[in-house]
């Protein structure tokens, strides 16, 4: 398959972006800066991230497309209000997770930002629930634009007026050089903050403008970082389809209602993990030392047994030491467990800590 | 002290007598990105030209850093495993990585030198 790109390729280019090939896309890793100071001007100013890479998934119809929607999402589609965002997944018939994705209630339908490497299948697995008469695009005319951080909203209500009304997981319809854009207040870093749905012909206008308000650009080495300091998965490394939500710790995010009534893939496998718990579940995890824990790290208990595996690790800005997040044997994994983590042949201790590992309060 | 030396690993060297210092290039350091460990060899071990013997990770990836010469270790620079980032400022200089007894000089001379590597890194860019 030939490499894509995405409408701000060139652009870029000209803030001077290491590329690296992600989900089929050449993608920016890191801008001059490099990704620690990247990672820091997103924490204490503002940053913003080209993520048009991912799946902008709009459907339409009437109130059999919640019923057909609600086969394979587990959120309360029924009582999601319009212009509301839910974090959900696709499952699969043994309650594992295809992808997971933010859907957001539209006036027609719903729209769904799904994960680049997955959004061909996910389509594939979607439409198999869909009847005749549901309409469905992925657009591709449209960028998608994260911007994050504290400065944030004091930067877009100067661009975007109205945009500081909007709550956490909620969007709404905004205008802006003449043409119609969404814009949803969500984020992947731990930062209040917004992405905006922007055509790719407006798309170099909207960031020359953040760019004037001293908006850095932020590559998906310091995303990475970002969002494994706030405790979230990454699909691909902490989420598969063997992977259910009770493992991932993310039973949360299953809706209170669906629950209890069920009627979504997996629901029997998930039923059961609900009541009983399951084997193993990914836990938060702090290497005692500087060592940092990489993906595929085994973990061992303090008797030295094999008790599970890292999915994702770095060396956290803000925290200043090295985080990860890993699956252990579920009675492993109470915060403060000693662990031994093995790194290059040899074992090096650490913790299973709490999640996230950096916290900031989100406007509600 | 003797020129300093490089080899096509973006290690340098430094010799004095028949004790070598290793650190990694500023170029290598510029590839990395931030670095965030360092694992040094401790003394006593014997290490092989071109044979793994040191660590740097940065926030992206781990990398071995390798001995351009064969001996064995008298110190690890232990100020750089306690301030990871300190390679990241002075590469060249005071965030050497270890210091080695050589076995064979000819090792030492056979390196790159300043120019020659320089015309390394422009002609394998990476």
């Amino acid at each position: 398959m030939e490499v894509q790109k995405t409408a701000l390729y060139n652009y870029h280019k000209n803030l001077g972006a290491k590329f690296v090939p992600f989900a089929g896309y050449e993608m920016p890793i890191q801008y001059k800066d490099g990704i620690v100071k990247e990672h820091i001007s997103t924490r204490t100013h503002a940053g913003f991230f080209d993520v048009s890479h991912m799946g902008q998934f709009f459907l339409e119809g009437d109130e059999t497309l919640i019923e057909s929607l609600e086969k394979i999402i587990p959120a309360d589609l029924k009582n999601l209000k319009v212009n509301h965002s839910k974090y959900s997944f696709l499952l699969n018939n043994e309650g594992g997770i295809i992808d997971d994705l933010i859907i957001t209630r539209t006036e027609k339908g719903f729209c769904i930002i799904l994960n680049a490497a997955c959004k061909e299948n996910d389509i594939k697995q979607i439409s198999q629930f869909l009847k005749k008469h549901h309409k469905h695009l992925l657009n591709n005319d449209l960028s998608l634009i994260a911007l994050q951080g504290p400065k944030s909203v004091e930067i877009l209500e100067k661009l975007i007026p109205g945009v500081t009304n909007l709550k956490f997981m909620t969007g709404n319809n905004f205008e802006y050089e003449s043409e119609n854009l969404y814009v949803t207040r969500s984020g992947y870093t731990g930062e209040d903050g917004f992405e905006i749905s922007i055509s790719n012909t407006k798309v170099e206008k909207l960031i020359d403008n953040l760019i004037s308000n001293d908006v850095k650009p932020i590559g998906l080495g310091a995303r990475d970082t970002l969002r494994l300091e706030a405790g979230l998965c990454l699909y691909g490394h902490d989420l598969n389809e063997k992977i259910n939500p009770v493992e991932a710790n993310l039973k949360w995010a299953i809706a209170k209602k669906r629950k209890e009534v069920g009627g979504f893939n997996g629901w029997e496998k998930i039923k059961n993990l609900l009541a009983n718990g399951s084997e193993k579940i990914r836990v938060g995890i702090k290497p005692d030392g500087k060592v940092i824990a990489r993906e595929n790290t085994k973990i061992f208990s303090s008797d030295n047994n094999e008790i599970g595996f890292v999915t994702s690790g770095t060396f956290g800005p803000s925290v200043n030491a090295p985080v990860a997040m890993g699956y252990v044997k579920s009675e492993f994994s109470e915060v403060g467990t000693t662990i031994q983590l093995e790194v290059r042949g040899k074992k090096y201790g650490g913790k299973i800590s709490e999640l996230p590992f950096y916290k900031k309060s989100y406007v509600k | 002290m003797s020129e300093k030396k490089f080899s096509k690993k973006h290690e340098w060297v430094l010799l004095d007598g028949d004790v070598a210092t290793v650190g990694i290039t500023k170029h290598a350091t510029e590839m990395l990105g931030d670095i965030v460990f360092v694992e040094v060899p401790d003394a006593g071990k014997a290490v092989e030209k071109e044979g793994q013997a040191a660590v740097v990770e940065s926030t992206k990836a781990a990398s071995d850093v390798y001995s351009p010469i064969s001996g064995e270790i008298t110190e690890g620079n232990k100020a750089i495993a306690d301030d990871p980032g300190s390679v990241n400022t002075d590469p060249e200089g005071a965030s050497w990585f270890f210091k080695l007894k050589i076995k064979d000089k000819g090792e030492y001379d056979s390196l790159m030198s300043k120019d020659e590597y320089d015309k390394f890194c422009k002609e394998n860019p990476s």
